[in-house]
């Protein structure tokens, strides 16, 4: 049996498949019911029930929401450019699945176990601007072309300062790979020490999913939908799962890099890591719908400068104190103390 | 999408001379964008025509129009009685404070009097009106501007306003029930201590608000000096109510020139400085809160007695009385057929709607139904200042703008 999944190309391939299906399913399942938990969240904080009429407790609704999406109407705009205009959406979607790949879910557990996770997630981010900027432009709106401007403005400026609250967290776990940074975190978890590149970091994956209250890529009242306005159906869909993906994914990357990922606190290591993550993935959405109720929208200008005149010299100071830090009390991982 | 040419003939002479490779310039004009009708910050149907240099507003054409329906030329073909619902529905969010206005147009031509408790009742159903409005105002302001909760709150307090309404007049929204000469019936039992018990829970809600939103950073940060209108600037455009005040200019019609029984009770008019959104907003808020002193005010100090003049040439008899007397059925049947004739004459009554001044311009030529009514709403001029107060902020800012200058088209198209 082991002979045959690790040593056969049929064997290895169906290996692959159904690690990858058992990453994509659940984390779907997840995507589709972190939209039933932020209207039940957003609800509460709005003093209504959130959705409570289709299944027991709205608990279909999830489902019920997809099958519209399904059934209704594609529509194309006559100045679209077809091709570009469906891409889009797919762009988006694909690389928020794909990001998963790398994600630790259990000890050593990962489809793709890569010794250069951090990078590849880095790098999967980074293209999801294509999506977003492709759509402005193919939809040919000026609704549109406003908000692909403001999104690739804006996941740019922000995906800068990731990089550096990265760069702290891989100075301190001495590792690219995501396993050994959760590994590192034994001990402390990296919201302590790195408390300020904690908060950065929330802000700014706050940013980088283009959510409230940096949400002005699609800034409802201002733009109507911003980049996607002319979508409709699946096509609109896509968007909508990349969205709530990528959320998914950067509360795991928040916990995996902050919040000691699959480690077990206070001891309780008799409950399976997979159930920690998912809390804490959990509480990082519930964080992103708590932002949402409670605080307006950015402006454009505010944003820009919040990310560049705040967030990168921060970050980047604190790049530099962490590794100062390190080398002056040879903390430096793989250094002996 | 953008116009891009090439300006490029100096450019390419310059780089002879010195050898450096051609700079190339690049000048993008500004374009045009259609911001509404269909736009969910165009609070109903407001048209703008922007002109953007990228984020930039250049200039913003307001549209108007949309939804005109001709109100004015279709009072000049009904009764003064049949009239009052078309105010209603003019501004849709402060129905009876509409009706004030046109009411006392009327009972001026006719040289009457609404009895002192239907006075009592109008300026508390107009104080009503007042926080219903701005209740609207600021919550769907704040979500123009991106906060998603308080319009859900808003509506919640809006909900149990709206059954005060229902309950004196029937309706929820389009009350009709303000009459020349009084109300068109008494309040139900019980309706004022609901009211006075709803009153004491509601500065709470005010507070929540308030906590929510006024030192909320992202908020300030979105409207401290964003749309500023200076008094000078504010009155020249015709600015009225909470957008005047908010600019420094103490003037309130309630204290100006106090109508119904402004002049009883006793409350504060808020005036802020600097005339940006943020102060507009600051403005409503107090507002609210004095609009619950003068209703517990109204509470206490309203005594029981008639709500309609006796004159029954202009308020109809009760019906029981027209199931005994001829003289009464004849009266019935004459007011609510024909009507009453006014005599000739013109006046111009304004009311401080929560909007600002709602003024009625109303000539009678000694028929039963108006021969002009010209209606001076409050919205027309705050609009017609959103180029000014637009012109070279960001797009965001513009919807700011839209959201604290407090449009309602039903008012604007009339």
């Amino acid at each position: 049996m082991h002979d045959f999944f690790f040593n056969t190309l049929v064997g290895h391939v169906l290996l692959v498949m159904g690690e990858t299906l058992a990453v994509l399913v659940p984390v779907l399942m997840l995507m589709a019911y972190s939209t039933y938990f932020e209207r039940k969240a957003l609800g509460a904080f709005q003093l209504r029930r959130g959705p409570n009429r289709v299944g027991p407790f709205g608990l279909t609704q999830p489902f019920a929401d997809a099958v519209k999406l399904l059934f209704k109407e594609t529509i194309i705009p006559a100045g679209a450019n077809r091709l570009l205009f469906l891409m889009a959406p797919a762009i988006t979607f694909v690389l928020a699945c794909m990001a998963w790949a790398v994600i630790p879910t259990f000890d050593g557990g990962a489809v793709a176990d890569i010794n250069v996770g951090i990078l590849y997630l880095f790098a999967i981010s980074s293209l999801g601007v294509y999506g977003i900027v492709v759509a402005g432009w193919a939809s040919n709106s000026k609704y549109a072309f406003l908000g692909a401007l403001r999104s690739a403005a804006q996941m740019i400026s922000y995906e800068v300062s990731i990089g550096f609250v990265l760069v702290c967290v891989i100075l301190c776990a001495g590792s690219l790979n995501l396993n050994d940074i959760v590994r590192a975190q034994k001990n402390l978890w990296y919201c302590v020490p790195l408390f300020p590149m904690f908060v950065v970091f929330l802000v700014s994956m706050l940013a980088e999913t283009n959510r409230a209250p940096f949400d002005l890529p699609e800034g409802e009242s201002e733009i109507v939908a911003g980049f996607f306005v002319e979508y409709s159906s699946m096509a609109f869909g896509l968007f909508f799962l990349g969205e709530y993906t990528n959320m998914l994914l950067m509360s795991a990357l928040a916990s995996i890099l902050f919040l000691g990922g699959w480690q077990a606190p206070f001891g309780l290591s008799f409950i399976p890591g997979v159930v920690w993550l998912l809390l804490k993935i959990c509480m990082f959405m519930f964080f992103y719908f708590w932002v949402r109720a409670t605080f307006p929208r950015y402006r454009y200008d505010q944003l820009m400068r919040l990310g560049w005149k705040v967030f990168l010299p921060l970050s980047l100071g604190w790049v530099v104190v962490t590794a100062g830090f390190l080398e002056v009390f040879h903390m430096l991982p793989g250094e002996s103390m | 999408m953008n116009e891009i040419s090439e300006v490029s003939a100096s450019g390419i002479a310059a780089a002879a001379d010195t050898a450096l490779p051609a700079r190339r310039e690049v000048t993008i004009d500004s374009h045009a964008m259609n911001f509404g009708p269909q736009h969910p910050a165009a609070h109903g149907v407001l048209r703008l025509v922007l002109e953007m240099d990228g984020e930039i507003v250049e200039r913003a054409d307001p549209h108007v129009g949309l939804l005109h329906r001709g109100t004015e030329k279709l009072i000049e073909s009904r009764t003064y009685t049949q009239n009052t619902p078309y105010f209603d529905r003019l501004d849709y969010v402060s129905p009876m404070c509409m009706e004030h206005a046109f009411v006392l147009a009327t009972e001026k031509l006719l040289s009457i009097e609404a009895p002192v408790r239907a006075k009592w009742i109008r300026t508390m159903f107009d104080e009503i009106t007042r926080i219903l409005n701005h209740l609207l105002n600021i919550t769907s302001f704040a979500m123009d501007v991106g906060a998603l909760t308080p319009p859900l709150w808003g509506y919640e307090e809006r909900e149990k306003l709206m059954e005060f309404y229902e309950a004196a007049s029937g309706a929820r929204l389009h009350a009709n029930y303000y009459r020349h000469g009084g109300v068109s019936r008494d309040l139900p039992a019980g309706l004022n201590e609901r009211i006075w018990a709803w009153s004491e829970r509601f500065p709470a809600f005010i507070d929540d608000l308030w906590n929510l939103l006024t030192e909320n950073r992202i908020w300030k940060q979105r409207t401290v000096d964003i749309g500023v209108m200076s008094a000078e600037l504010a009155l020249a455009w015709g600015f009225t109510g909470p957008n005047l005040r908010a600019s420094g200019v103490p003037w309130d019609l309630r204290r100006a020139q106090p109508y119904a029984m402004y002049d009883q009770v006793e409350f504060d008019v808020p005036v802020s400085r600097n005339g940006d959104c943020y102060d507009r907003y600051l403005v409503r808020m107090t507002e609210m809160r004095e609009s619950v002193k003068i209703i517990r005010q109204c509470i206490e100090k309203m005594q029981p007695g008639p709500v309609k003049i006796e004159d029954r040439k202009f308020t109809p008899p009760p019906r029981a009385e027209m199931k005994r007397s001829m003289e009464a059925l004849i009266h019935h049947f004459k007011l609510f057929t024909e009507g009453f004739h006014v005599p000739a004459g013109a006046t111009y009554t304004a009311v401080e709607s929560p909007k600002g001044e709602f003024g009625v311009y109303l000539v009678s030529d000694g028929t039963n139904k108006p021969y002009r009514c010209k209606i001076r709403c409050t919205g027309f001029s705050h609009l017609q200042a959103l180029e000014v107060m637009t012109r070279g902020h960001m797009l965001a800012d513009a919807v700011a703008v839209i959201g604290s200058i407090d449009l309602v088209f039903g008012e604007v198209d009339r």
